[in-house]
């Protein structure tokens, strides 16, 4: 009998258990429904408020993330969820209006204006793009064909670019990646990478990889350029910002917010910080290049 | 006979060798990963969230509250769905007369076969397709609570299964001769002595969600921050583990993140055995 | 009163079969989005080209996923290769050898491994394993390929295969054994002559469950395979070699690339996604098959 009681009691605390947490789960879906209604009704109020909802590309969420955390001290009612998914996911997500932007760390493109006739583009930062090796390369410099022939699997030991004798392990982004696009475009031109290249999903896991992996070679955003990997200079000029932002380093490409139809205020606000002077100088402390 | 002797002792080292092995291999990636990662946790390391960006800095707070937030949400869609369909299976399925139902039995049988072995990037695919894009339901804990569900759906409908075949008949028949209707019966009599089986099958739910990487990948969204509703994005600590490792080279945390992802999964999986030997006493 | 209940009983019947049919009916959705989705890979690409095409460049238009196709067959040859004689050990040693009180702390022990999550043994094999195997002197090996997988899934598979195995051994009935022991043959002996083929097709299908496994395992294997789109070669004399190249499996090109592809790239990634679907209830039907025919030998 007292087993039976032990068991019931295990059951009820199972059940009550299970309640409240469909009752924790019912309150917070209804606060969230209320929020959003209040929003569309109060919209004429200066201050703003509710969600804000970025999905894209992962070149461009961690500058995301941090210029969402400023806008929010700005305007504390409004929470801006930043995700990532990629650069064709971001512009369809806006398109679709899944997500207030979308974010593409590549141009638009034409197929995408054709489908979409309504999106609109806003460039908020130009990006670098770096080749790198990993830290113990003894290689200063390439000319832009060598590295081409590096990625295009021609040359396959750092010997015969002056290095020690190794082979080269190319790293590159899958296919679809907005940083692997613009670099094919700037660099490759209309030379293939080479097959068996490690390829990894993001500019982090390239960089994981460069970094622990000796004889590897790859390409970066600025934004990731730290100790973990050697940046190489490109006929002779070292991918830096001040070589960006005169001109001398050419392999940059525009970073992109991008809407759809008209805005909302809240992301017009969130737009109109991004380009103003607080939100450039954020962009440069993260390591972007700013866009005038 | 003695060689006969030399060669069971042989085999049997063989045998005693590779599950000593196994074992070991088990004692050293738990203990790599705890002993490794403990050297970074302490009390805040729960109470911060991740700095997010890519330092790889930070606690693992908003990760917690995500991993939970998921696991609940997830339980609370698949665990009435294979309790009840775990009870249609063992109470009613043996004693239908219409063929057509009968036949519907089979299909649903071998569904649930099927869906235990369903690959979870398969989920997550299916999950990205339906839930995140043509629903429109985001990258979100609701998207990713959904395509869980359907991972451990089987589950449950299994352990509900064995849970309810181990009640005697002579309770049902009891009852029944007591003039309890089918339902109440079942309610009343079958249900309570099945539920600590049935709860071992949540709580093994609960390990595997927490466990899954593969289906969140592609149906959560990885945002760092804290959710706060069912349309939020988010990142469990599992994901959390794969972000740090792979976008961050945050090795050291990753490994932290990871050893709290562990001892939680030995504790799960200690409840489990404890009440399993509880029932079988 | 009576006949409400009856009506009452009659409609939980019917709502609790229809939560039975939940899985089905899941398993059909996934199906038709799936196959939705893969519908223009198929029909624009056609299924010919898809499996028997090995370049893969999206780009440039070309979608072969046959480099995948082979680099998921080989790192689960090479965990079956690891994993099964170390599986089929565990399952002897746990159902014949061991006495019950050492068997009560590794079977728990075996089940914690089954327990901890991918990307934990994702994150092991990239800190761990391949470091170690990048040590090997092969040109070109960075550690990152079929070897570091292959290890990292053979410990993954370990604990379904034994599980199942020994299951499959424990339900040889006691009479066997005792017959055989008493004609004189020695333990080893039964468990070689008696009980292992009896238990043939139990321990079989537990192989083939575990290459079911194997093939729909996603995360660590982006972790550790290197993800190149090649198929694998040898790289010295040495046929071994060719577990030093890296390599892709269908899982992880679904998992790499589908946040980024759009159109017919995309669509192409879900026609990925139902050829691994195909394959693995291929493989886990004839695992259900041998595990029925094994219970009716039983009877015989």
């Amino acid at each position: 009998m007292k087993l039976f009681t032990g068991r019931f009691l295990t059951i009820v605390a199972a059940l009550a258990l299970l309640i409240a947490a469909c009752g924790g789960e019912g309150e917070e879906t209804g606060t969230a429904a209320d929020q959003s209604s209040t929003n569309e009704a109060v919209n004429e109020e200066p201050s703003l408020e509710g969600d804000l909802n970025l999905v894209g590309s992962t070149t461009v969420q961690p500058l995301a993330e941090v210029l969402a955390i400023s806008f929010e001290a700005l305007e504390p009612d409004v929470i801006v969820y930043v995700q990532g998914g990629g650069s064709s996911v971001g512009v369809r997500s806006a398109a679709d209006r899944s997500a207030d932007i979308g974010m593409a760390s590549r141009e638009i493109k034409l197929s995408e204006l054709q489908e979409y006739p309504e999106l609109v583009v806003h460039t908020i930062a130009r990006d670098g793009i770096a080749v790198v090796s990993e830290p113990g390369c003894i290689i200063e410099t390439l000319t832009k064909e060598q590295v081409r022939q590096i990625f295009a699997g021609e040359i396959t030991n750092w010997n015969e670019v002056g290095g020690e004798d190794m082979m080269i392990t190319v790293v590159a982004r899958e296919e679809g990646s907005g940083t692997r696009a613009a670099f094919e475009d700037m660099v490759m031109e209309d030379v293939l990478i080479v097959d068996s290249a490690i390829l990894q999903p993001s500019n982090g896991a390239v960089r994981t990889t460069i970094s622990v992996t000796p004889g590897t070679i790859g390409f970066l955003s600025f934004g990731y350029l730290d100790e973990q990997t050697k940046a190489i200079a490109i006929d002779g000029v070292l991918p830096t910002e001040e070589n960006a932002v005169s001109g001398e380093y050419s392999i940059v490409r525009p970073l992109n917010m991008v809407t759809y139809g008209e805005t909302e205020e809240k992301t017009q606000a969130f737009l109109d910080f991004v380009i103003s002077e607080d939100g450039q100088a954020i962009v440069v402390e993260e390591g972007y290049l700013p866009i005038i | 006979m003695i060689q006969r002797k030399i060669k069971q002792n042989l085999a049997f080292s063989a045998m005693w060798l590779s599950c000593g092995l196994t074992v070991l291999i088990m004692l050293f990636v738990i203990g790599y990963v705890i002993i490794k990662g403990f050297g970074q946790i302490d009390l805040e390391f729960f109470l911060t969230p991740p700095r997010g960006g890519l330092s790889g800095e930070g606690g693992i707070s908003s990760t917690i509250v995500a991993t939970v937030y998921l696991v609940i949400t997830t339980l609370v869609f698949a665990t009435p769905l294979g309790v009840s369909a775990g009870i249609f299976l063992v109470e009613y399925a043996d004693n239908i007369k219409s063929r057509f139902v009968q036949k519907l039995v089979v299909f649903a049988r071998f569904g649930v076969e099927t869906l235990a072995g369903v690959p979870s990037i398969i989920f997550g695919l299916f999950g990205y397709a339906l839930f995140v894009t043509s629903l429109h339901f985001g990258f979100s804990i609701l998207s990713a609570a959904l395509a869980g569900t359907c991972l451990v759906i089987p589950v449950i409908i299994r352990t509900t299964e064995e849970a309810l075949k181990a009640v005697p008949n002579s309770y049902r028949e009891a009852s029944l001769a007591m003039g309890a209707g089918k339902w109440e019966t079942i309610w009343k009599v079958v249900l309570p002595s099945a539920i600590t089986g049935i709860s071992t099958g949540i709580v093994l739910s609960a390990g595997r969600i927490v466990s899954e990487t593969a289906i969140f990948y592609v149906t959560l969204g990885g945002s760092y921050r804290t959710p706060t509703s069912l349309m939020s994005s988010g990142r469990t600590m599992a994901l959390h583990v794969y972000y740090l490792a792979m976008e961050t080279r945050a090795f050291d945390k990753a490994l932290a993140t990871a050893a709290v992802l562990v001892l939680l999964i030995v504790l799960l999986n200690l409840v489990i055995n404890i009440v399993s030997r509880w029932l079988s006493a | 009163m009576r006949k409400n209940k009856k009506r009452f009983d009659t409609a939980m019947k019917y709502s609790l079969l229809f939560a039975a049919l939940a899985s089905i009916l899941i398993v059909l959705m996934i199906g038709f989005f799936t196959f939705r989705e893969a519908l223009p890979a198929f029909r624009d690409i056609g299924l010919g080209k898809l499996l028997t095409e090995s370049v893969w460049r999206p780009g440039q238009g070309q979608y072969g996923i046959l480099a995948m196709i082979i680099g998921s067959g080989l790192v689960t040859a090479g965990a079956v290769i690891l994993g099964v004689p170390l599986a089929l050990g565990c399952a002897i040693f746990l159902s014949e050898i061991a006495r019950p009180n050492l068997r009560a702390i590794v079977k728990p022990c075996i089940e914690l491994l089954a327990g901890i999550p991918s990307v934990v043994y994702g994150l092991f094999g990239m800190v761990i394993i391949v470091p170690i195997v990048r040590g090997i002197d092969v040109p070109g090996n960075t550690g990152f390929g079929l070897l570091s997988a292959s290890i990292v899934l053979a410990v993954m598979i370990l604990p379904t295969i034994t599980s199942v195995a020994e299951h499959a051994i424990r339900s040889v009935p006691k009479e066997f054994r005792e017959g055989s022991l008493a004609m004189g043959a020695t333990k080893w002996e039964t468990i070689q002559k008696v009980i292992i083929p009896g238990a043939r097709s139990g321990i079989i299908s537990a192989i083939v469950l575990g290459l079911g496994r194997a093939l729909g395992e996603t995360i660590a294997m982006i972790m550790v395979i290197g993800n190149s789109v090649i198929i694998p070669a040898t790289s010295t004399g040495n046929p071994l070699s060719i577990f030093l190249s890296r390599a892709r499996t269908l899982t992880g090109n679904i998992a790499v690339e589908i946040n980024y592809a759009t159109g017919l790239h995309e669509s192409a990634l879900f026609a990925t996604g139902v050829i691994l679907f195909v394959l693995i209830m291929i493989v886990n039907s004839s695992a259900r098959y041998l595990m029925s025919r094994g219970s009716l030998g039983k009877n015989c």
